[in-house]
């Protein structure tokens, strides 16, 4: 029994994953992370999703322990990152912003960090190529367009050839180019079974890159579900319908599931029936339909939606509360 | 359409080390050596040891023939020597500073702890190789300026040899006065972790705090005032009666401030979210 418990105790710790159980962190008498449980797993991209000032950076701080959490413990690859004897070697991290000297070169910043691995300076020739940054290596790090520092990050983060990843927000300020290019590397970093988990506050991005997503708001989890998952649910059937005959046919169709909108005169969308289901029904009664468009809400919208609680700050919300009069 | 964008596949590593002291230590070395300020400051630190040193002798020798008797029987040469340090050591303890605090500034702390999360190793690499590089250049810089000053005192011959007493531990002394002020401001910084609070926090405790002193009854300030981090530590340079603290037990005592900051430091750093 005992071997039995040690033989699945080091199966797991070899299976690269992060795993937080109920994670929780305040700064002060404010909760930034709040009763987080949820696992990311090898071989996939994980989006970590969520509005701006949701606690995404500051759960990756604890992943990466550089802060202590207030509650809770997250792991990597079975162990607290601060007991890892070889960080590098386990994790690899984008960190938020701008984490280098900005007086120190690429190539020094690099070596520095190799060092405390023993990682030979060949290493660092062959990442500096792999994110395309030969011409400045030996300019400093503080000359750096955003795109270039998140460039020099991507090197960093993959200094120690790592089983897992954490990016926090890896495309912000890279051109198309580079996002591209970051959304290949991720996938290609996946499909050799690492685990990569990517923070986003773009649904968008993250449905073209991710396979997973975790979506928190106000430090709370609110979904772990697939991509595809997410897109089905995130759906509304939402169809537009142009016909000469669009009152007629409006009374035909509505019902308690179905709501129909008049958009503008002889244009209906309709939410709650397929295209399909409409044209039959149009036949039937012989409307004419000029138009028949099944319509999908963006992922925007839905990831909107899926958050509208959750979002901290929102324009507007002052003037929307109701004024106390005395 | 076919994408444009060729993604290299991201080259294995044979290799896998772990994190050790002296392996932070040389990370540590290469951090140092790759920054301006490093430079600026160090040379600035060479830079008032032997050029303050040989303007003081030069003045001095100018002025000896029309100095009062009395002047001459205060005159030591070695004091006149030692003017530089004085300059020097706010040169060697803002580096200090600088060392910690540049990286909470810049956010290269953030990397430096993801790299060695155990973290006090970056804390003891870098008090080794600042203490190590600091001692490597002010001893050379310190006997430099001895050589300079004195040829220049010796065309009145007033100047001191080497082997005159106390001498030699003036000279080694200073040169390790200057290394204790680098290691206590590395101490400060990493305490206060900001560069303007670091030096604020430095300059309060060695040159402001002295002075103020002196609004204390005459008793205490007497009582107290030699055991001060500054005057502890000048002790060892001195080569003039009046000291309460002994040459060594002075310099002891002020490398005993530095160990307690950097002590203060290490617990916090352990503990403090970064």
């Amino acid at each position: 029994m005992r071997l039995y418990l040690r033989l699945t105790a080091s199966l797991v710790a070899c299976r690269p994953l992060i795993e937080a159980q109920n994670l929780t962190k305040d700064y002060g008498d404010k909760r930034a992370v709040d009763g987080l449980t949820f696992r990311v797993e090898p071989g996939l991209v994980t989006g970590f999703l969520g509005p701006n000032g949701s606690g995404k950076s500051t759960t990756m701080r604890l992943i990466l322990g550089l802060d202590r959490p207030t509650a809770g413990a997250v792991t990597v690859n079975g162990k607290r990152y601060r007991e890892h004897a070889a960080p590098l070697h386990e994790v690899g991290a984008l960190l938020e912003a701008q984490s280098v000297h900005t007086g120190r070169s690429a190539y020094n910043h690099l070596l520095a960090l190799a060092q405390t691995h023993g990682i030979p300076k060949r290493r660092i020739g062959e990442l500096i190529e792999l994110v395309g940054l030969q011409d400045v290596a030996r300019k400093r790090a503080g000359t750096f367009s955003l795109g270039m520092s998140q460039r020099l990050g991507i090197a960093t983060a993959l200094l120690g050839d790592p089983h897992t990843l954490t990016l926090d927000e890896p495309v912000n300020g890279l051109d198309p180019e580079g996002i591209h290019w970051i959304r290949n590397l991720l996938k290609a970093l996946a499909a050799e079974g690492r685990t990569v988990f990517v923070s986003s506050h773009l649904m968008s991005e993250m449905a073209l890159t991710a396979d997973h997503l975790i979506v928190i708001g106000r430090g709370r989890l609110i979904a772990d579900l697939s991509v595809d998952e997410f897109v089905r649910k995130a759906s509304k059937n939402l169809v537009r319908v142009r016909s000469p005959q669009a009152s007629d046919l409006r009374d035909l169709v509505v019902g308690p599931d179905v709501t129909v909108e008049t958009v503008e005169p002889g244009v209906l969308e309709i939410v709650g029936l397929t295209a399909e289901q409409i044209g039959d029904a149009a036949a039937e009664r012989g409307f004419a339909i000029h138009e028949l468009t099944p319509q999908h809400a963006s992922l925007e919208e839905a990831f909107m939606d899926l958050t509208r609680e959750d979002v901290e700050y929102r324009a507007g919300q002052a003037a929307s509360e109701p004024e106390v009069v005395a | 359409m076919s994408s444009v964008v060729q993604v290299p596949s991201v080259p294995h590593l044979e290799h896998r080390g772990r994190v050790t002291q002296p392996r932070v230590a040389l990370s540590e070395w290469t951090k140092l050596r790759s920054v301006r300020s490093t430079r600026y400051s160090l040379l600035a630190a060479v830079l008032f040891t032997i050029g303050l040193a040989a303007l003081a002798c030069a003045v001095v020798s100018h002025h000896y023939p029309s100095m009062s008797p009395r002047d001459k029987a205060d005159f030591h040469p070695l004091e006149v020597n030692l003017v530089g340090v004085q300059l020097a050591q706010l040169a060697i303890g803002i580096l200090g500073i600088l060392v910690i605090t540049a990286e909470y500034s810049t956010g290269m702390i953030r990397a430096s702890m993801t790299a060695v999360p155990k973290r006090l190793p970056v804390l003891w690499g870098k008090a080794l190789v600042y203490g190590l590089v600091t001692a490597a250049l002010m001893i050379p810089a310190v006997l430099i300026a001895f050589v300079v000053g004195q040829s220049i005192l010796s065309r009145h011959h007033i100047n001191a040899a080497f082997t005159d007493p106390g001498v030699a531990r003036a000279l080694f002394g200073a040169a390790l006065y200057l290394t204790v002020v680098g290691l206590f401001g590395l101490g400060l910084g990493a305490i206060v972790r900001n560069t303007a609070g670091g030096i604020a926090t430095f300059v309060a405790i060695m040159f402001v705090l002295p002075p103020l002193m002196n609004v204390l009854p005459t008793s205490w300030n007497d009582a107290a005032s030699p055991y001060l981090p500054l005057a502890a530590g000048e002790a060892v340079m001195s080569v003039t009666s009046g000291n309460h603290l002994s040459p060594w037990v002075g310099l002891a005592l002020f490398a005993g401030y530095a160990a307690a900051a950097l002590a203060v430091a290490a617990v916090l750093l352990v503990r403090r979210d970064t």
